[in-house]
């Protein structure tokens, strides 16, 4: 069988009907501007491009991608339509796949207004191009993937958001991008440790100003393995509660 | 026969609750093999583990003989799957719908789109194929819903309880179709309440109660082993004889058969053995009785279907309507 076809059809009524609605293209832009706008406003004088950078960047990344895939996910479920997907002769990996490869793309397009804003208004200095697309890449994913792991573990579109969002604000405050992680009471820095999203913003750090804290290739290492993990972790679970 | 799918032995727990229970069963190529059943029966459990949709508890599936029982995922490609609610995109169009039905199933994009047109003119939908799905009424919503479950012109056609909740005449259309469909040589499975649907509709038949088949066979198989005795009634205008005169008269002229009154206007006929009707149509009129009609009386699958289930199917149609 063709799979790509499959593959290809998918993300493309994902992209039409979901990632590239008005109000969600409004909301990647708006999202990180206003974000931006808030925190020149509140330290105009001592404003450091370079610290916001990442943060706006990581914030945005997550917030778009677990939103999305949240909403989409349960909403097909809830509707049956993910029935008829799963009734397609393709392995239940590629169907994920799929599923996650418009809300990663979704997720790296939020990124490029901070960038965007970042480069050109406020005349930052990306250090390595390279590592911070790679940054945002495996930071799209891995939000993506955490996301699809709260949305498969959700019956309702709302349950989904507020599951998302009991893990997206502590999560945004223990993974270093306002307090650096070594700030942090010891007996809550595992926790910061055992997010995937502390070594994607480590990476955005190091690709922008060097200002990481952790090596830079474990920080890709770590990354790697929590995709992977998260990835199956999802397909064991779309296994065990929707293919009873 | 050669059979398509062969069911050993099939169960299905959820935990202390036995959904199916050790059911076996064959359906045979290029027939219509039903389901009849009142709710919680196990029909959508049973169709759920045949296509994938549900983890087997025990037993086996067989798709022309190779044992398919754990690798559902490699049979999917030869089913269609009509659900009892349909599942298709509300933001989509009918034409959107169907294309992308058949791009699951790796449908080439210009096939796919000739396939969609086709099946929008089979199902008279051409007209509203550029309408939002969710702006579909329930029948027509049920027909595409069958329309995009063929795109890829599966072996096997599952459809589970099609006609359930949608206007008369969608159901009358949906009925055509599958007999259309069929009679080009797809295989059908289907999940049905409606006895007048099973009776139409299917080649052969199982009854299914409590997660099991009471029994498998055809309508007139079905009817034949619950016959007891050959039934002929009468009816007729007025009589201005005495009844019981004419009752006697009627037993002593004709000893090998037994004559009742049902009302006023109609006698009943009843023998063990075939009985000839003319010389007592004869008779009658000899003695001035003005004959309206006088027909067989046979078992229906209704009563074959009540007498070896137990359950009386103006309650199972009243369950279903609840639902």
């Amino acid at each position: 069988m063709k799979s790509y076809i499959a593959f290809w059809n998918i993300l493309l009524k994902d992209m039409k009907n979901y990632y590239l609605k008005p109000p969600n293209i409004s909301w990647g832009i708006i999202f990180p501007f206003a974000w931006m706008l808030m925190i020149f406003i509140k330290s105009q004088s001592a404003f450091n491009i370079n610290d916001t950078f990442p943060g706006i960047i990581a914030m945005s990344i997550l917030f778009g991608t677990t939103s999305m895939l949240a909403v989409t996910i349960t909403f097909e479920r809830k509707s049956r339509s993910f029935e008829r997907l799963l009734l397609a002769p393709i392995s239940i990996e590629l169907l994920v796949f799929s599923k996650i490869s418009g809300a990663i793309l979704f997720g790296i397009l939020n990124s490029i207004i901070p960038i965007l804003i970042s480069v050109l208004y406020f005349k930052s200095a990306v250090l390595n191009w390279y590592l911070l697309f790679t940054g945002i890449i495996l930071l799209s994913i891995v939000s993506t993937l955490l996301g699809l792991s709260i949305a498969v573990s959700a019956k309702e579109v709302f349950e989904a958001q507020t599951f998302s969002n009991f893990f997206r604000f502590p999560m945004i405050f223990l993974c270093g991008l306002f307090i650096p992680i070594v700030s942090l009471p010891f007996y809550i820095r595992p926790i910061s440790y055992i997010l995937p999203i502390t070594y994607g913003v480590d990476v955005l750090k190091y690709a922008i100003s060097k200002n990481n804290s952790i090596s830079i290739l474990l920080d890709i290492i770590l990354l790697v393995i929590f995709c992977v993990g998260l990835f199956y972790f999802s397909i064991f679970n779309i296994r065990k509660k929707w293919i009873v | 026969m050669e059979s398509i799918i062969e069911v050993k032995n099939l169960t299905k727990n959820y935990g202390n609750l036995t959904a199916v229970n050790n059911i076996s069963f064959c359906v045979y190529k290029g027939e219509i093999f039903g389901f009849l059943g009142p709710n919680a029966a196990g029909k959508t459990t049973t169709i759920n583990m045949l296509t994938g949709m549900a983890k087997i508890s025990n037993g086996q599936i067989f798709y022309k003989d190779n044992n398919l029982t754990t690798k559902i995922k490699k049979f999917q490609r030869y089913i269609g799957v009509v659900p009892d609610e349909s599942n298709l995109y509300e933001e989509l169009t009918g034409y959107e719908n169907l294309c992308f039905s058949a791009s699951l199933y790796g449908v080439f994009r210009s096939k796919r789109e000739k396939k969609a047109k086709e099946l929008l003119e089979v199902f008279q939908l051409s007209e509203a194929s550029h309408r939002r799905f969710k702006t579909y009424s329930k029948g027509m919503k049920r027909k595409l819903t069958i329309a995009a479950s063929l795109v890829h012109e599966p072996e096997i056609l599952f459809l589970d309880e099609p006609t359930t909740g949608i206007d008369i005449a969608s159901s009358r259309q949906i009925r055509n179709l599958i007999k259309k469909l069929n009679g080009n040589g797809t295989t059908i499975f289907l999940t049905t309440h409606y006895i007048e649907e099973a009776e139409r509709l299917c080649s052969r038949i199982a009854f299914i109660k409590n997660g099991k088949i009471i029994k498998i066979g055809t309508v007139d198989k079905f009817i034949e082993d619950i016959k007891e005795s050959n039934i002929i009634e009468v009816l007729f205008d007025s009589i201005s004889v005495n009844k019981n005169i004419l009752l006697k008269k009627l037993n002593q002229n004709f000893p090998d058969v037994e004559c009742t009154f049902k009302n006023e206007n109609t006698i009943i006929v009843i023998s063990p053995d075939k009985i000839d009707i003319s010389p007592i149509v004869s008779f009658l009129s000899s003695n001035n009785i003005y004959i309206l009609e006088a027909k067989l009386i046979r078992p229906t699958l209704e009563d074959a279907f009540v007498k070896m289930t137990g359950i009386e199917i103006d309650i199972m149609k009243k369950e279903k309507e609840k639902k």
